[in-house]
């Protein structure tokens, strides 16, 4: 691997320079026309314009983005995130025209890829997942199915999606009834009244666990993050460790990641996120992303590795299997996503110029991974995310503290971000308690916005 | 009759126009639909009536609290 190109943008298209070019790897850039003055495209060694703003018709048009390497010589393609990260027919591609692809084979991509596949992987592999029923049908003995699946289920329309035919029962005295009004729903909203049961965690956590693989030689585990504080099903602030999680449950999630990397003969970095149930503990697959994460650095942060210098090397073939006993978590670690948005309006996009930006300086616990400068515009066509700050410090709460003292020394003017709301969320009690699960931000929201709220009156 | 300025709430791209003048439209129809960062807000009628002019075409850039239409109430 001589000359590797960045399928990407922005921090992660930065991110992966810099470890390129520590490992003596040339970089390739590629931007559309919005970014052509962004800092990844004047870091990289050579930079290639592959068409107009939209996404569709640069860094997802895959035709361009091979072209540009050809162009240029590159001799290997990292995906980063998001875009084509996780299309099985790019990276067949980029196999196929005789490049290397940073990330696992296009086939490990496809079945992952797929819903149904991705759970039949995971529970041969013996990974929980979310216990669910057959489709009922007039013969079922339907008590001894719900208990099998156990209370409280949702009874879900087969043809359904998006919430649309769901309802929720908490025990057995409701379920005939709910299975006949929903079948009849089904059939008149759907034209297929196909139901069936699905177990329901009304109070989650989203925990997921950072993997290697080695292909036939194994699979390490580089511990978990909690990515819990979501809006809009996107994450907000990730943590590692996941606090409160108790020790027996993080090695039975990381054993059950860990078999599931070596039922695929998985290669290279991978997460395998989970739904933890906050009573119990229990915690059932969700899937697995076949890439590098936004949240990375946590785990970058609390183990000392280098993860995307373990993709390069491992893809170029200088990165042997390793052991677990070689990976020990210190600290704590936290990251914040600084979004051009407006938290006072339901989280709607604000993207606009940065007038002013500035970051604190790097330290020791603090690390900020930016997309952008002070004068670039933050462009409507691609995410909102503008910055990262991950702190990291000798327990939870001093990570707490470094992150709320980096995003205060943050300025940022000309757009609304969520600076003062993510600094909202890191200082309240239930936070700091680590009363945390999907629905914090949705329940807490108004409480958390009350500054913002109140200034605007 | 009168003539209400309909303004952007966001910043975005004019991904698809729903209306044209002349069109009645209720209290809350969309009449285009903006595409920003990855998703797609709608700017609808604040009252019903009747679909003056719509002042941009797709794919046009607006900012936030720009007119993009004007309606007849």
């Amino acid at each position: 691997m001589r000359r590797l190109l960045i399928a990407n943008r922005g921090e992660i298209a930065r991110r992966v320079i810099r470890s390129a070019r520590k490992l003596g790897i040339e970089t390739v850039a590629i931007y559309s026309e919005a970014d052509a003055t962004l800092a990844h495209v004047e870091e990289a060694d050579i930079a290639v314009a592959i068409g107009p703003s939209p996404a569709r018709e640069s860094y997802l048009d895959m035709g361009k983005v091979l072209a540009a390497a050809r162009q240029t010589g590159a001799d290997a393609i990292h995906p980063g995130y998001g875009f084509l990260s996780e299309s099985a027919e790019f990276a067949g591609r980029v196999v196929a025209e005789g490049l290397t692809w940073v990330g696992p084979a296009p086939e490990t991509i496809r079945a992952m890829g797929d819903k149904a596949q991705a759970r039949a992987l995971a529970a041969a592999a013996g990974v929980p997942v979310v216990p669910g029923s057959g489709v009922i049908g007039p013969d079922s003995d339907l008590d001894a199915e719900a208990a099998q699946v156990g209370y409280p289920l949702l009874v879900k329309a087969v043809a359904g999606g998006g919430g649309i035919g769901m309802r929720q029962i908490d025990g057995p005295d409701q379920l005939g009834r709910v299975v006949t009004a929903t079948q009849s729903m089904a059939g008149r909203a759907f034209g297929d009244s196909s139901v069936f049961l699905e177990r329901y965690v009304p109070k989650a956590r989203h925990v997921e666990i950072q993997v290697f693989g080695f292909g036939a030689a194994g699979a390490v585990h580089l511990y978990e993050r909690d990515c819990s504080l979501q809006r809009r099903f996107q994450k907000v602030i990730e943590e590692s460790p996941a606090p409160l999680l108790p020790p027996e449950t993080l090695e039975r999630m990381t054993a059950a990641a860990v078999a599931l990397c070596r039922h695929t003969a998985y290669r290279g970095a991978g997460t395998v996120e989970f739904i933890v149930d906050v009573e119990s503990f229990e915690f059932f697959f969700l899937e697995m992303n076949t890439r590098i994460q936004v949240e990375h650095p946590v785990t970058e942060m609390v183990t000392g590795f280098d993860l995307v210098g373990m993709q390069l090397r491992f893809a170029r073939g200088d990165l042997g299997p390793m052991a677990q006993t070689e990976i020990a978590p210190s600290g704590h670690s936290i990251e914040c996503r600084l979004y051009a948005e407006m938290p006072e309006k339901n989280f709607l996009p604000s993207p606009g110029p940065l007038t002013r930006f500035q970051l604190p300086a790097e330290t020791e616990g603090l690390r900020i991974d930016s997309a952008y400068r002070e004068g670039d515009v933050v462009t409507p066509y691609y995410d909102p995310m503008v910055a990262k700050v991950i702190a990291h410090g000798r327990d939870r709460a001093d990570a707490c503290d470094r992150a709320v003292a980096a995003l205060q020394g943050i300025a940022i003017e000309g757009l609304r971000s969520n600076r003062d709301f993510l600094i909202a969320c890191l200082s309240s009690p239930g936070f700091r308690r680590g009363d945390i699960y999907t629905g914090f931000i949705d329940d807490k929201r108004v409480t958390l916005l009350e500054p913002a709220l109140a200034e605007d009156r | 009759m009168t003539i209400i300025d309909i303004k952007t709430e966001i910043t975005g791209n004019i991904w698809k126009i729903e209306a044209k003048p002349g069109d009645r439209i209720d209290e809350g129809e969309a009449i285009m639909i903006l595409e920003s960062m990855k998703m797609e807000i709608p700017v609808s009628a604040p009252e019903p009536g009747v679909l003056h002019e719509i002042l941009f075409e797709e794919g046009a850039t607006v900012t936030e609290g720009t007119v993009v239409a004007r309606l007849e109430a």
